[in-house]
């Protein structure tokens, strides 16, 4: 009885009416001990002293102990219980968001405008503008190309840029330096040399009949931007493709030949630069009712439409460089 | 609920999105994470194309000179999806370099154990 006594008064929640009503020197029974301890005399000797000193010792020892064993545990849930019991929440929560989102975008569609209607709200003024009068203030037959090269030029210009910002950030990640650890430059052409085929015959036929083959479509594909479908980005990727192929048939020696990191830059940086300066001269000449030179010609002619030709071509070509680098870049860590 | 069958495209664009977002909520690897990102990339442009299109209408392309704005589908929505792709190509590739990096440094693609690691590494 008396201890199931003692093991109350020990328990926390009478330790903290006590505390509560008491302060805090009752919370900790050893405090409680040791305040109720007789002081050590005066005239104990420096035996009695060192007793106690050992003693405190010992106590500390054991409560770090204590604190070791009371860390690892906690280590121990978390690395087994309590990691498996962790992901199975995380399971259950993601999939509970997903279901719930999937439902809520679900009831927002069921009250969209139906499909396909013609008296939708996005038909507005805005496609009625580009569709009416886009022909006659672009030059553009292909009414897309008009909006994103004419109408939102700076739009598609941002929109090159983030292609070449992530080809840099690419670089910077992937690239194995000259200067940097050889070992480094050793791995990633050993890599190469291991994954990728080397002088297949097959690939090398094929790729001598269908790279000239893609590449002129690439460039018919670019060269009709304005007229049909197509225009920078297809182009540019369909031309990127053509040089990937090749890389893959004849190796990075051949495409060193003519294509390494300085016509890299050299194109993009010029490409970009162009669409800037170009873009800029013409929305400056627009804006202030000025006479700038570029005619529009006649409607479906390939040199027609003003800018919009040229700034197809300066786009493909930062795409094409920029699928390409892609490629070298994830594949050997250099261009 | 009447219109979610009529609007089938768009309804196909969010069960598109919500399997990307359950990929990349759920799965451990980022090679997975990256193609669960791009499906949902991907979920976007199918619901753009699907809001410009106009039933029995051409793309815009103007063809024998007729310029009604009732001949063709809008435009505006392919304009959006054309922007919308190169910059998800663009993260996507700095996704992709990121994880080779990662895993040139950890040896694993999981991302718990990477975690673990680089917390390890901090101590």
């Amino acid at each position: 009885m008396a201890k199931q006594r003692n093991d109350y008064e020990n328990s926390w929640f009478p330790r903290l009416k006590r505390w509560i009503a008491g302060g805090a020197a009752v919370l900790d029974d050893r405090v409680a001990d040791q305040l109720g301890r007789p002081a050590p005399e005066e005239d104990a000797s420096a035996e009695n002293y060192a007793f106690y000193e050992a003693e405190r010792a010992a106590q500390r020892l054991e409560d770090e102990e204590r604190e070791a064993e009371m860390i690892a545990r906690a280590r121990a849930w978390r690395e087994g219980r309590g990691k498996k019991l962790t992901r199975a929440l995380y399971g259950v929560i993601a999939v509970a968001l997903c279901v719930s989102v999937i439902l809520l975008l679900l009831i927002t569609v069921s009250n969209l405008p139906s499909f396909g209607g013609k008296d939708n709200p996005t038909n507005n003024e805005v496609p009625r503008r580009y569709i009416e009068s886009g022909l006659q203030e672009t030059g553009a037959v292909n009414v897309v190309a008009g909006m994103i090269l004419d109408y939102r030029a700076f739009d598609t210009l941002g929109e090159s840029h983030v292609l070449f910002i992530a080809a840099c950030a690419v670089l910077l990640l992937l690239r194995v330096s000259d200067s940097g650890d050889p070992r480094e430059r050793l791995e990633a052409e050993g890599n190469d040399q291991v994954y990728e085929p080397k002088d297949d015959i097959i690939l090398q036929r094929v790729t001598g009949f269908l790279a000239p083959v893609i590449l002129l479509f690439g460039v018919y594909v670019l060269f009709n931007g304005h007229l049909g479908p197509g225009g920078g980005f297809s182009g540019g990727a369909v031309m990127g493709a053509g040089l990937i192929l090749y890389v893959n048939a004849y190796g990075f020696e051949a495409v060193s030949r003519f294509f390494t990191m300085r016509t890299y830059k050299a194109l993009t940086a010029s490409a970009l630069g162009f669409y800037a300066l170009a873009k800029a001269y013409s929305f400056f000449c627009g804006a202030n009712h000025l006479d700038s030179g570029i005619g529009l010609g006649t409607p479906g002619a390939i040199f027609s439409s003003g800018l919009i030709l040229y700034l197809n071509i300066a786009v493909g070509l930062v795409v094409a460089c920029t699928m390409y680098g892609f490629y070298a870049l994830f594949r050997k860590g250099d261009l | 609920m009447g219109n979610l069958f009529n609007n089938y495209e768009e309804a196909c664009a969010i069960i598109l999105f919500g399997i990307g977002f359950t990929t990349l909520l759920l799965h451990r690897n980022m090679i997975k994470k990256v193609i669960g990102f791009s499906m949902m990339d991907s979920a976007i442009y199918l619901f753009l194309a699907a809001k410009g299109y106009i039933a029995g209408r051409k793309a815009p392309i103007i063809e024998n000179g007729v310029q009604a704005v009732e001949a063709y589908i809008n435009p505006v929505p392919a304009g959006l999806v054309l922007t919308g792709i190169v910059v998800s190509v663009s993260s996507t590739a700095l996704m992709l370099a990121l994880t080779v990096r990662l895993y040139r440094r950890y040896h694993t693609l999981n991302i718990d154990e990477i975690t673990e690691m680089a917390r390890k590494e901090e101590v």
